[in-house]
């Protein structure tokens, strides 16, 4: 009877035990993202492989439909719910901190020092008041894309892409098709403001002409001036003077391309993966050409960061997989996987990488690329549109436009940085 | 043993029983409806990016609404997809089902064929609407202007066709819809009215102003009132056509999607349920309008 019951009781409190060490074995941790196959996929195997490295760690991969991705983490995080690690866009750090999302990362894991000796210098956005707040992965870069199919119909050497904005201009004349009637049946370069050319006037074409997109506190428009007219009007005489394209051809830039319909376009990194799904058009990456010497290019990036969630033992372990996420060998599996380049400069720079065929005009371009410090970018892009749109559909004078388009841009900033 | 259940009279029994099961969806149009509509006026008065917490403005939001161009500029824009939408998807589609209603070889074909606008997608509608507005060769509506001796035309690239252009598909699907209703309406009318007037010896347009049309008034006023709220309220169509941005420069761009943008690319959620509180105010004006004009005479 009496051996019974301690028995018993011994039983209970192995189980309980067990229970408490099973518990403090297990700590699980929440990882959000939006969904994007690739990425998807990528973070599937990055979590497998931090598992096995530490099995005491438990990590919840969920992603949600971009649309709402904002929307969930806002409404999640205040509530104590939702991710413990979330990616993020560059853009969005600002809106997160005032919300109180985000703590920074412990400097003894993180330390500054080594964070700007190792990654691109973008990522120095991530610091507020001396503390980094979120680290990328990957980063991602423009190139100038060109049809090596097309090139060889109009007598171009299909190796031999331009290198300067002259050359841009001279090949895609001769690579621009009308039939009798004078419409166009290839674009010699895409040209869309709603794709990634507004990234390439501001950032690239601006600076080019000797001028800057925002002042040096980047809260000041600066482009209303005399390099920034004539930059957009180099933009405009693409279709109007030098009529090597049309907007809104095969409604964007994208599908002309792809569909072997557009000689040339500027697009990101992320589009490498869907032109390689494309059969049949053969295309090549180059860096984007320069205009009296000076190159420049834009990049963005996905960050990862530590929610105000994470406590204690989850806190501990988010620490850990944002290490992980951001060592070499994980961005390595990130940019075979989603294209997307690694944002340290050792990694990014191997010569297999910078080297490679279609990643290695997007890493040479990081180099020597800016990230912009959108406030709102679908409106900042949607600014730009409609400045070229003035000029196209109302004749409004360059200088004007660009100027309606400094006051509009302004505006968006001023809102933003006196809240 | 007033109050039991046993006591009550079938009546009430019956009615008892309707309630409960009328609860279930009362209370799911309460949680899921009501409450965020009612929500939705709180915010109105309201600073809120969504992540932060609300700040109460007054109503400095509907101040700013009242001074914002771009808001005047989208409602203008609403009113020309209603104005032009509604008369002419009227008339379209009652012309269609009186002759629809008077053709018997192959009128369950044709009915059907002009319903299968509205069951498709908006979406791939709006595509391919898209590609039938390039310029030529690729565009169908252009290739077929210019082989008959006429000028091209911009199209979604032009700030005043481009409007136009949006609501030709919404119309051509939403006209399905009214053909069948039109058609029930038509087949309503006893067909001794028509007898009557013909024994009269009424002419056609005498029996179609004095017979058919006044006979339809119930159904006009269903289509008017539902086309109208779906007019104002159009979206779909726009977003797929012109990349989500009402272009171009605005020309296209309604009011339901500059809520959508106020409140999901500038988070401004509080200036996103003014603009709503002032799309219901609309909405329920011109609905209680158009039912008071069509119903007392």
């Amino acid at each position: 009877m009496k051996t019974a019951r301690t028995g018993f009781w011994l039983a209970a409190l192995l189980t309980a035990l067990a229970w408490t060490s099973a518990a403090r074995a297990q700590v699980e941790i929440e990882y959000w993202q939006y969904t994007f196959a690739q990425r998807v996929q990528a973070v599937d195997e990055l979590i497998k492989k931090f598992e096995a490295a530490n099995p005491g760690i438990k990590v919840k991969h969920t992603h949600v439909p971009y649309d709402d991705f904002r929307v969930k983490i806002a409404a999640a995080i205040p509530a104590g719910q939702g991710p413990d690690v979330v990616q993020l866009f560059y853009g969005w750090l600002q809106d997160y901190l005032k919300a109180g999302l985000l703590q920074p990362l412990p400097a003894s894991d993180f330390s500054a020092i080594e964070v700007e000796r190792e990654f691109f210098p973008i990522v120095q956005q991530m610091k507020v008041d001396g503390k980094y707040y979120a680290l990328p992965t990957a980063v991602r870069s423009l190139a100038l894309f060109w049809n090596k199919t097309l090139f060889k119909e109009a007598g171009l050497d299909p190796n031999k892409p331009p290198a300067t904005l002259d050359e841009l201009v001279d090949y895609a004349k001769k690579l621009t098709k009308r039939n009798p009637n004078g419409d166009l049946i290839q674009e010699g370069l895409t040209i869309d403001m709603g794709g990634q050319d507004h990234h390439w006037l501001r950032e690239v074409l601006i600076r080019q002409f000797g001028g800057a997109p925002y002042s040096a506190d980047r809260k000041t428009v600066a482009y209303n001036s005399a390099a920034g007219i004539a930059a957009t009007q180099w933009y405009v005489d693409l279709v109007d003077k030098q009529k090597v394209g049309q907007i809104g051809f095969l409604t964007d830039g994208v599908t002309a391309f792809r569909s072997g319909k557009a000689a040339m376009t500027i697009d990101g990194s992320f589009r490498l993966g869907a032109l390689d799904n494309q059969k049949g058009l053969d295309y090549g990456v180059t860096e984007l050409p320069a205009r009296n010497g000076i190159k420049s290019n834009f990049a963005s990036y996905w960050v990862n960061g530590i929610t105000t969630k994470a406590t204690g033992a989850k806190l501990d372990a988010s620490v850990k997989f944002l290490k992980f996420l951001t060592t070499p060998d994980a961005m390595e599996l990130w940019m075979n996987t989603v294209g997307e380049l690694p944002a340290r400069r050792s990694v990014a720079e191997k010569d297999a990488n910078r080297n490679h065929a279609k990643y290695g005009p997007f890493i040479r371009g990081l180099g020597y690329s800016q990230a912009t410090d959108f406030v709102n970018e679908s409106a900042q892009r949607k600014v730009y549109m409609d400045m070229v749109d003035k000029v196209a559909l109302k004749n409004v004078p360059v200088k004007d436009a660009v100027a309606q388009a400094a006051a509009e841009e302004q505006k968006l900033l001023d809102a933003f940085y006196k809240k | 043993m007033a109050g039991r259940l046993t006591d009550l009279t079938i009546g009430q029994k019956r009615a008892i029983w309707a309630w409960g099961f009328l609860a279930l969806p009362i209370a799911f149009y309460v949680a899921i409806r009501f409450y965020p509509t009612l929500e939705a006026f709180r915010a109105s008065f309201t600073n809120w990016n969504i992540v932060g917490r609300m700040e109460y403005v007054g109503l400095a939001n509907y101040a700013r609404l009242a001074q914002d161009p771009a808001f005047w500029k989208v409602i203008g824009n609403t009113f020309a997809y209603l104005g032009l939408g509604v008369p002419i998807s009227m008339l379209v589609s009652f012309v269609i089902a009186y002759y629809l209603d008077r053709v018997h070889f192959g009128h369950g074909l044709l009915r059907a064929l002009y319903f299968v606008p509205h069951l498709t997608t908006a979406v791939a509608m709006a595509w391919v609407w898209r590609w039938f507005y390039q310029p030529p060769p690729v565009g169908a509506f252009n290739v077929w202007l210019t082989s008959l001796g006429l000028a091209q035309m911009p199209f979604l690239r032009s700030t005043t066709q481009a409007l136009p252009a949006v609501l030709a598909p919404a119309i051509w699907a939403g006209i399905g819809f009214q053909i069948v209703i039109f058609l029930a309406g038509l087949k309503a009318i006893p067909r001794n009215y028509y007898e009557a007037a013909e024994i009269d010896g009424a002419g056609a347009w005498r029996v179609l102003f004095e017979v058919t049309l006044p006979l339809l008034r119930p159904t006009i006023v269903f289509l008017v009132v539902t086309s109208s709220i779906a007019y104002l309220r159009i979206f779909d169509y726009v977003y797929a056509m012109t990349n989500g941005q009402g272009g171009p420069l605005d020309a296209t761009k309604p009011l339901v999607l500059k809520i959508f943008e106020t409140a999901f690319t500038h988070f401004e959620m509080g200036y996103a349920a003014t603009q709503t509180v002032v799309l219901f105010a609309i909405l329920l004006a011109i609905s209680l309008v158009q039912l008071k004009l069509l119903r007392s005479r």
